[in-house]
């Protein structure tokens, strides 16, 4: 059946990607220690303060996510680019959109394995208190990564073939993300808080609606970007 | 439309190709027809990797038209890919998988049963090496293990870049082994070569690129009707 034979191209290249980034340290390692430094660093900025650093918090993990997730990004395109195996992926029969799907799905895997440590050490440096609806703002991260990564992989795509592609990416990304960090940043707040201007529900809601039309149009574009 | 002879493997036709302001390929035209392998010569940089790559989906031609088993290369790439193996001047391997990791990874994506890669990784002898990974491999074990990935395609038309760089003569047996199994079936080959010599026994004909065109008597088409003959061969 079809779709089995997708499903099984898409899980080949996720494993793959996975695989290739833990097995090779570097990757993963430098992506999270760049993470857990960017927090170091604004938690010295912001001062001993510590409701400061609790009410910075959130945009301070955002933040480090962004760029951290930028760095993955770029590495998920660069092995293939500098093996010559992207040629190869290409080569494969079978839909350009399993290419994106596995993509997307090893990237998704890896950014969400990179967020909870960088998550944790948000959590013990800059003290905060977990609140009793937890489990909404594991929704709300949930929601950031999905609009993050799908964004994040397909500009990564898009920017491999370009030699200015470790410039080209943030470029091209971050107006992209405003809203998905407005709306994710906004809505940790008020689950962390005590949300009692009823704003979190919005938030999430634009954040959903922003990754369904994401997720539609980046399957939509991707074989176009990745022709020669 | 692309008008396909049905004895041709691959059918090119005016085959041009601009990157930037520059022409590398300019009004390429030949054929490879079923049961046989032509050689592809010429200088670096005369465009022989231009044209492969055309052919096997990966770079679009801004002139010209090339058809693989009736299936035009623009037009109906997906076609083409599941007809083409193309053994790029690089092998395209992920260096930190093991080459059982890299060839399974392979079958996953073709749709074909780990075992196939097991007997493919036999008959390349890398077999013992299967769970090295790739990165302390020699260019010689990359390019067999390239190879083997090829095989597991089982492709109708072989397109091949520089096919025999870094093998030795086992290497160079066994590529040729390869190539002839795929002209006994009824397949066909296109290597792009410096040197003619590891290919001679393969090649039936040959045609010269030089500056982006056939070298050829002309007219245009007459790599088609009077083929070259290799130098040295009946």
């Amino acid at each position: 059946m079809a779709w089995r034979d997708d499903w099984r191209r898409v899980r080949a290249i996720a494993r793959k990607d996975l695989t290739t980034e833990l097995r090779a340290k570097v990757g993963f390692n430098s992506v999270v220690a760049l993470g857990v430094t960017i927090l170091i660093l604004l938690g010295l900025a912001l001062g001993p303060d510590a409701q400061a650093l609790r009410n910075a918090a959130v945009g301070a993990v955002w933040l480090a996510t962004l760029f951290s997730g930028v760095l993955a990004f770029n590495r998920s395109f660069q092995v293939e680019i500098e093996t010559g195996a992207l040629e190869q992926l290409l080569q494969y029969p079978g839909p350009r959109w399993t290419i994106f799907a596995g993509k997307l799905l090893g990237n998704l895997l890896f950014v969400t394995l990179m967020v909870a440590i960088v998550v944790a050490a948000g959590i013990v440096l800059f003290g905060v208190r977990i609140p009793a609806g937890w489990p909404a703002l594991l929704g709300v991260l949930a929601l950031g990564i999905v609009g993050l990564v799908l964004l994040g992989t397909f500009y990564a795509s898009m920017a491999s073939r370009s030699r200015a592609r470790e410039v080209l990416l943030p470029l091209l990304l971050f107006p992209m993300l405003v809203p998905v960090l407005l709306a994710a940043t906004t809505a940790s707040k008020a689950l962390l808080g005590a949300d009692l201007m009823h704003e979190a529900g919005a938030w999430i809601r634009l954040l959903a609606v922003y990754d369904v039309v994401f997720f539609i149009a980046t399957f939509i574009a991707f074989e176009h970007v990745i022709e020669a | 439309m692309f008008n396909a002879q049905p004895d041709r493997a691959l059918d090119v036709s005016g085959l041009g190709k601009r990157f930037g302001a520059r022409w590398v390929l300019r009004g390429v035209s030949l054929d490879v027809r079923r049961g046989e392998a032509v050689g592809l010569l010429g200088p670096n940089g005369s465009g022989k990797s231009t044209v492969l790559r055309i052919v096997a989906t990966l770079l679009r031609p801004n002139a010209g038209a090339a058809a693989v088993n009736g299936f035009d290369v623009v037009r109906e790439a997906g076609g083409v890919r599941g007809q083409v193996g193309y053994l790029a001047h690089s092998p395209g391997l992920y260096d930190d998988l093991t080459a059982r990791e890299n060839l399974w990874f392979a079958a996953d994506m073709l749709g074909s049963p780990h075992a196939a890669a097991e007997a493919t990784l036999e008959r390349v002898g890398l077999a013992h090496v299967a769970g090295d990974r790739v990165r302390g491999f020699s260019a010689g074990m990359q390019r067999r293990l390239a190879l083997a990935r090829l095989i597991l395609r089982n492709p109708r038309v072989l397109l091949l870049d520089e096919p025999y760089s870094n093998l030795d003569a086992d290497g160079v047996a066994l590529m040729n082994s390869v190539i002839a199994g795929i002209l006994r079936s009824g397949g066909a080959a296109l290597v792009a070569l410096h040197e003619l010599a590891p290919a001679r026994a393969m090649l039936k004909r040959t045609c010269t690129l030089v500056a982006g065109r056939i070298e050829a008597p002309s007219p245009e088409r007459a790599s088609r009707d009077q083929p070259v003959p290799i130098p040295g061969t009946d």
